[in-house]
């Protein structure tokens, strides 16, 4: 028989570990701040996908994060769709999205692609400020459904729904990363030309990258609406959550799946504990101030330091 | 003449309005070694690069193993057993030199690897060429000759019936161009055609069976070694007149 994996024991511990913590713990602010940061947690793993592992810097993870999310508010006001289908949904129209922008974009290089898409980013937040379905401009308001399992509240429900979706992210990457497939993916990142003359399908392997990192973002949307309850082009469309992918697998380091892992817990929590000790404003200098000196001092991020302790080469 | 593995006809190649590649024919028996020289700029690297697909030709037409690759993406033709190896060593700088190598296995010999077995392979592979040593090695920290090295590994892990070689000896001392020498000798006993292309005349005489000059996007002569040092254009070419 195989032996099972640590990685999945680990996985389902922490689904046991996240249904004690719903059932035990009473105040509701842990919930809002664990959701916050597994919502960074499966962007940046997202991000990593095409950015880390395919070595494709991708600038408009908030149109992918904010297209999951109004997908999410046109299908619930229009049919009032169950949760479980919003996030089939907008993983489906995000996926198709990263499927079309790498069709169409992933022939650009390095400064070229991350300026494509942060454009891609901005005419979706144009179209969505022009669509006054889904509150345009003013933004939209959403009711939370009154259902919520045997979950004592909504938030518990939806941080048990993020804990679950941000361990399926990271299963996928994991799976990626060790693969032949990954392995065709970092021979694209390391030289292109010579992963195609090594017989590597470049660009079909870049379109399965792309399309992987908008299904994971568009996923990470669509339950965002339900946790703030009201939704506005600029909070969705918001350059920070852009810049938290990127900033999260670089500080953990991107050639490894655990890397965006560790930096979204570790960059995450410190947020959340200077958003409410500090300021919510000095938060974005702290991750300003930590991606420069992670990017000068240890460019392999927090993966690439352990290794070199280690005395593994990085 | 045996039948050929590679058959080049009337190949065209322009960028803009300079003619790199005017209408080039080429065969390549099976098992051949064919050396192809020519001054700087003669099209040598745009006529490898267009058997490749690193670059697609205008006009003319290229066919491997009685197959028309012409229009083929180049990891199509990898696939089908057309490698090359880089004049720049293109490494996959994060990955082992035995990582290097389990790329091709992987991709483009796939269908013929034995996938249980790609780590044995792999090792096989390093073992002919002289790189075993440095299997777990990070490839980015090579030295030059075992660069070149890793080049020809990688290009015969994607177990080709067709090799070329982008200059794998440039800038290397006499010893280590005997080195890679006896690699393409032997890699070449096996049965794989080799193109060589080279500047070092040592090594081009010593291994070519036959030699094709290009100049100024033309061929402009080919045959023996022999006859090609003898032969007035070809010294034209190099030394004016």
């Amino acid at each position: 028989m195989k032996k099972i994996s640590p990685f999945w024991i680990v996985v389902v511990a922490v689904i046991i570990a996240g249904l004690v913590f719903t059932s035990t713990v009473k105040n509701e602010y842990y919930f809002n701040a664990a959701y916050v940061v597994l919502q960074a947690l499966l962007m940046a793993v997202a991000w990593n996908v095409l950015g880390g592992f395919t070595g494709y810097v991708n600038f408009g993870s908030a149109g992918f994060f904010a297209v999951g999310a109004y997908t999410a508010i046109a299908l619930d006001k229009a049919f009032g769709l169950p949760l479980p289908l919003l996030i089939l949904a907008s993983g489906t129209v995000c996926g198709l999205i990263g499927l079309a922008l790498g069709y169409l974009t992933l022939r650009l290089k390095g400064v070229y692609f991350a300026i494509a898409t942060l454009a891609m980013a901005i005419v979706f937040e144009t179209l969505v400020v022009n669509w006054a379905y889904v509150g345009g401009a003013k933004g939209a308001y959403i009711l939370t459904p009154d259902s919520h399992l045997w979950f004592d509240s909504y938030i518990q429900m939806l941080f048990m729904v993020m804990l679950l979706l941000a361990l399926a992210a990271i299963a996928v990457s994991r799976y990626l990363n060790s693969s032949r497939l990954g392995r065709g993916l970092a021979a694209i990142r390391d030289d292109e030309v010579a992963a195609e003359c090594a017989g590597v399908p470049t660009l079909r392997l870049k379109l399965i990258s792309a399309t992987v990192m908008g299904v994971m973002m568009g996923v990470a949307g669509a339950p965002y609406p339900f946790f703030v309850t009201f939704v506005d082009p600029v909070s969705a469309f918001n350059l920070f959550i852009a810049v938290n992918s990127i900033a999260m697998p670089m500080i953990g380091g991107t050639a490894h799946w655990i890397g965006p892992v560790i930096g979204a817990l570790l960059v995450g929590s410190l947020q959340e504990i200077i958003t409410v000790t500090v300021s919510s404003e000095l938060n974005i200098l702290f991750v300003g101030l930590m991606l420069v000196g992670f990017i000068t001092l240890a460019p392999q991020g927090i993966v690439g330091l352990v290794r070199k302790f280690r005395g593994r080469k990085p | 003449m045996s039948t050929p593995v590679l058959e080049v006809r009337a190949l065209v190649k322009r960028f803009g309005g300079f003619v790199a590649l005017n209408g080039v024919d080429l065969h390549v028996g099976a098992g051949e070694r064919l050396g192809l020289i020519g001054p700087n700029g003669s099209g040598k690297t745009t006529m490898i690069n267009c058997i490749s697909g690193a670059l697609y030709n205008d006009e003319g037409s290229i066919i491997f193993e009685g197959r028309d690759i012409t229009r083929m993406a180049p990891h199509q033709r990898t696939r089908l057993g057309v490698a090359r190896s880089f004049q720049i060593p293109k490494p996959f700088r994060s990955m082992t030199v035995l990582e290097n190598l389990r790329v091709p296995l992987e991709y483009a010999a796939w269908n013929r690897a034995e996938h249980r077995h790609i780590t044995d392979e792999a090792m096989a592979v390093l073992e002919s060429i002289g790189l075993k040593h440095c299997a777990q090695q990070n490839s980015a920290g090579l030295t030059q000759v075992d660069m070149r090295k890793l080049e020809l590994a990688r290009a015969l892990a994607a177990k080709p019936r067709l090799l070329v070689s982008d200059e794998a000896m440039a800038g290397l001392s006499n010893a280590e161009v005997d080195e890679i020498l006896e690699i393409l000798l032997a890699l070449n006993k096996r049965g794989v055609a080799v193109i060589m292309i080279e500047h070092i005349m040592r090594a081009v005489m010593r291994f070519s069976q036959r030699v094709v000059v290009l100049d100024a996007g033309e061929k402009i002569a080919e045959g023996t070694p022999d006859e090609i040092v003898r032969n007035p254009d070809v010294e034209r070419a190099y030394l004016g007149e």
